[in-house]
């Protein structure tokens, strides 16, 4: 998938986590990119690993976890080989990253024109007060805050979760980043509120072709808001394509059993079809498919052997089975 | 089951009866100041039949957990009447009422790691209400939480686990398991899928449903995922900032949703479905409830809202034979 | 990316979302092995007890047996600790000094702990004007200077030893009630305890078997930090004559009577202190050490 205009390219990824079992490999050789202009959503339920990938690419895995084996690559050079003070640099300049709680992103203590105006000191060498206010609002204005001029003096707690999620979006974007990195931005805000911080963020892509990753399990969104979709499982992609292909025709089995898993207020059903077991504990793999075990096409190849990702359909898609299901939408 | 006067019944056929519920916090902005109430709910009224389930659903600030909390009874409501199985539960309920109540009804609430305590064995977490009541002989408890284990399909070995031991899912079963101990005949549901994966939130679901057509139970059921009410309920409410904006049969509300709202919360829940293709997405916030809308508490983020909606409140009015709508315009709204 | 993987595992949120461990709370046993510092201090602990308790076997000779011949010796191979002004062995005496130490500062410490936990939980557990009033009756035992305090209560009701475990009590259980009926409180928002409540439950079913086991870790590291401050506490009433009275050795004793030698007979006072700062700092350093196992052990739920 990658093409010269990806501006992000991971590269066998592994992270591990030092437990008091041993080391646990929570992300297991993950590869994706995500082009300039693109959506790319990576969905997965708790315990893939998707949190850990997202934390990995920043340099900002907690303390007893480490990159094992892989490369990051941004803009040239490989992030898992940069200091802390490099990455720093990065981030926030050339990286934005939005998190799950609003409220651990916003100091409580300051207002957050001071907050937003943070952002172009340290990295655009604003030092006048007046211009960094007046760059703040013009950025607020930007995430279309109601009546931003007045509230810009606030601190976060007079905001609603939607609305501190925009500020939030705002310190990101202030630095016009060449890739824009959300963490379950939407999982605390209500219903309504998620799509016009979904499209605040689609919007905000248009403007400065960024690279856009959204990292979530909430599928819907993702088919509505992405460009192209990575499923993952016990710390490995197991399907990734474009989003109408993936979620409109899944070839993996576990695709297509969360696909169905999910109520749908379209299709009526007396029953919703589930996949049975549970996912398995991060680090405990057994030898073969891992989703063999939940799997009812399963086959002792697939017991047996590992399916690596493998091109699929017209090339546009991945799925790592040994019996994808052929369909196009 | 001792049956009240009627007054202005519903539905005589009804299991749970709440009647121009309200419900205010009065709050004080600081030290000093005057308190002011926050409507948590603001005159809410249905009703569910025996043996179906009733779907609550809205957004924060919308008041159904203030409705969970008032049935289930860990709050008072400031006025209103909640009537369970002919037992009146207004300010003061008798001891009695009370007393039938923790047999009849329980609740199963979302926090699937907060609602077990994380020192007791998951055992002695099933049998507690058969203690506290002394519904069973003792040395029959360990034969009833097995049977209940398996009734929500975990076995049996299960009950000398601890909490911590148990995924997600696997707790909302324990917590669903001790619902079931004094064989009541309601459970409340606040948001029991929530905070679970897909996949697992699909099993649970399914253990509900199968655990309904099996003992008979009625749910009452609060979410704010439209795609999880619309597939367990046989009715739904619409509420927001404590009032119904829209109530009726499940059909009659997800089929041909006549308030603005609905339509809404539809396109918002499912971006793919036909009510969502011709649906807007809403602009603005949720209004604080300390400082609600004049009028049609929705107008400000309407898009048909017209001068009427400002000038006075809608009321809920039939516009079906199963469905209600508070709004101005409900009739040219069905589609 | 130079990480230290060697260091104990601590729980963090990402942690939570991504995977789901068995927490250490489950495991006892291994967790142990990788503190050194922990064992270290516990085996130094254990060492200065059992010496305690066994003080009458250890001993080369009675405490209190007079030589007036050997007074005033230094350390040597007769008499490992010296011998003080009365021709007493410095050694024995430090045994059983420990055995009064020891044994008034943990009495003292349980029971201000128990004491201070049923006052906070209940307190915590009544609310309303019960809980102000006993707050403000912890204030003023925290406002109040503890040696200070002591010394009053000794002066009034008379120094021997239990009177001085009393005192310790009385100047202690604040800082259990308020700690305890801060987490009684929390715990009791938890919707397990809704869930209690609302099937019927009676107070005291709640108290006993949801908020006490929930305060049972809190409790513990509460009391392993306090050890150390209540032995010192012990030592210092011993050592201004209010607490345990001659001829009974006590390490703050012991110390108080050889403020006059130091120049010329060192080990009177020292060999004491020593023992003292000894025991003070393994109990700190186990209090530490538990506390962040328990912690970070609560942070995984």
């Amino acid at each position: 998938m990658s093409t010269s205009q990806a501006v992000l390219r991971v590269d066998n990824l592994v992270a591990e986590i030092a437990t008091p079992r041993g080391l646990l490999r929570v992300v297991d050789g993950v590869s994706f990119s995500v082009d300039a202009g693109r959506t790319l959503g990576i969905v997965g339920e708790s315990g893939s690993g998707k949190s850990m990938t997202c934390l990995s690419l920043l340099n900002l895995l907690p303390a007893h976890a480490r990159i094992a084996a892989g490369a990051v690559w941004f803009g040239g050079e490989d992030l898992t080989k940069k200091s802390p003070r490099a990455m720093r640099q990065l981030r926030g300049r050339r990286i934005g990253m939005i998190v799950q709680d609003p409220m651990n992103s916003l100091n409580p203590l300051y207002r957050i024109g001071t907050q937003i105006g943070e952002v172009f000191k340290y990295h655009h060498r604003v030092f006048s007060s007046r211009e960094r206010w007046r760059r703040a609002l013009a950025v607020m204005e930007r995430v279309r805050i109601p009546a931003a001029a007045s509230r810009i003096g606030n601190y976060p707690h007079q905001f609603s979760g939607g609305m501190r999620q925009r500020i939030a979006a705002a310190i990101n974007i202030a630095c016009q980043p060449e890739l824009l990195i959300a963490d379950e931005p939407t999982t605390a805000l209500d219903v309504t509120i998620r799509l016009q911080i979904l499209q605040l963020l689609r919007d905000i892509q248009s403007e400065r072709n960024t690279a856009l990753m959204l990292i979530t399990h909430d599928l819907p969104l993702v088919a509505r808001f992405c460009d192209e979709v990575a499923v993952m499982y016990a710390g490995r992609i197991v399907e990734q394509g474009p989003v109408e292909q993936v979620f409109g025709a899944p070839a993996h089995p576990y695709t297509r059993g969360l696909v169905d898993a999910m109520p749908r207020i379209s299709r009526r059903s007396s029953r919703l079809v589930t996949i049975p077991g549970q996912p398995p504990a991060a680090g405990e793999y057994d030898i073969g498919c891992r989703f063999a075990p939940r799997c009812v096409h399963a086959t002792d190849l697939c017991r047996s052997r590992y399916p690596e990702l493998t091109a699929f359909a017209d090339g546009t898609r991945q799925v790592a089975c040994w019996y994808p299901r052929q369909e196009s939408v | 089951m001792k049956r009240m006067e009627p007054i202005e019944r519903m539905d005589p056929a009804a299991l749970i009866e709440v009647r121009n519920l309200t419900k205010h916090y009065p709050i004080k902005r600081h030290w000093l100041a005057r308190p002011v109430n926050l409507a948590a709910l603001a005159g809410v009224s249905f009703s569910l039949e025996a043996g179906g389930t009733f779907g609550l659903v809205g957004e924060s600030g919308s008041g159904k957990s203030t409705v969970a909390k008032i049935i289930i009874g860990a709050e008072q409501a400031s006025s209103g009447e909640v009537e369970i199985g002919g037992h009146a539960f207004g300010a003061r309920p008798s001891a009695t009422a009370q007393a039938w109540r923790r047999r009849t009804l329980q609740p199963v609430l979302q926090d699937p790691y907060g609602s077990l305590n994380p020192h007791m064995k998951v055992g002695r977490i099933i049998d507690e209400p058969l203690r506290i009541q002394h519904a069973l002989p003792s040395h029959e408890y360990r034969a009833r939480v097995a049977q209940l284990l398996e009734k929500v399909g975990l076995s049996a070995a299960y009950a000398d686990r601890l909490p911590h031991e148990l995924s997600g899912g696997q707790r909302q079963r324990v917590a669903i398991a001790r619902a079931l101990a004094l064989e009541p005949a309601i459970l409340v549901l606040d948001e029991p899928v929530s905070a679970l994966d897909v996949s697992v939130q699909a099993q649970v679901l399914n253990l509900l449903k199968d655990l309904q057509a099996e003992s008979g139970l009625t749910y009452l059921l609060i979410s704010h995922d439209l795609a999880v009410v619309a597939y367990m309920s046989t009715r739904i409410g619409v509420l927001y900032l404590g009032q119904f904006m829209e109530l009726g049969s499940r059909d009659a509300v997800i089929e041909q949703p006549a308030h603005p709202y609905t339509q809404a919360l539809l396109a918002a829940s499912e971006p793919q479905s036909p009510a969502a293709l011709s649906g807007v997405a809403l602009e603005g916030e949720i209004p604080s409830p300390l400082d609600p809308p004049a009028g049609c508490p929705f107008h400000p983020r309407c898009p048909q809202a017209q001068a009427r909606c400002i000038e006075s409140k809608p009321l809920l009015r039939q516009i079906g034979a199963d469905h209600w709508a508070a709004c101005h315009f409900s009739a040219t709204h069905l589609s | 990316m130079a990480t230290d993987l060697t260091s104990p595992l601590s729980a963090t949120a990402e942690t939570n979302v991504a995977i789901t461990l068995t927490p250490p709370v489950a495991r006892r046993s291994r967790p142990y092995v990788r503190h050194w510092r922990l064992m270290l201090a516990a085996t130094v602990l254990v060492l200065i007890v059992l010496s305690a308790i066994f003080a009458p076997w250890l001993a080369p000779v009675d405490p209190d047996a007079m030589d007036l011949a050997a007074a005033l010796q230094a350390p040597s191979h007769l008499h490992w600790f010296g011998t003080d002004p009365l021709g007493r062995d410095v050694l024995s005496r430090t045994l059983f000094g420990a055995r009064m130490s020891l044994f008034i500062a943990f009495c003292a410490v349980f029971l201000a702990g128990v004491a201070g936990a049923a006052i906070g939980i209940l307190s915590a557990y009544f609310g309303g004007w019960i809980d102000g009033m006993v707050m403000r009756a912890a204030d003023i035992q925290y406002a109040l200077p503890p040696v200070i305090l002591a010394m009053v209560l000794i002066g009034i009701i008379g120094p021997n030893t239990s009177n001085v475990i009393i005192v310790i009590t009385l100047t202690n259980w604040a800082r259990f009630a308020r700690v305890l009926r801060a987490e009684a409180l929390s715990l009791s928002q938890r919707d397990f305890v809704l869930l209690a409540r609302l099937a019927g439950a009676s107070p005291w079913r709640i108290a006993l078997r949801h908020l006490l086991p929930g305060v049972r870790d809190t409790f513990l590291v509460l009391l392993t930090l306090d050890i150390g401050l209540i032995i010192i506490l012990e030592s210092a009433l011993s050592f201004l004559g209010l607490g345990v009275q001659p001829p009974t050795p006590s390490w703050g004793s012991m110390i108080s009577d050889g403020r006059a030698y130091l120049e010329n007979a060192w080990w009177i006072s020292v060999m004491p202190g020593l023992m003292l700062m000894l025991t003070v700092l393994a109990a700190n350093q186990l209090g530490d050490a538990f506390r962040e196992l328990r912690y970070s052990a609560r942070e995984v739920e």
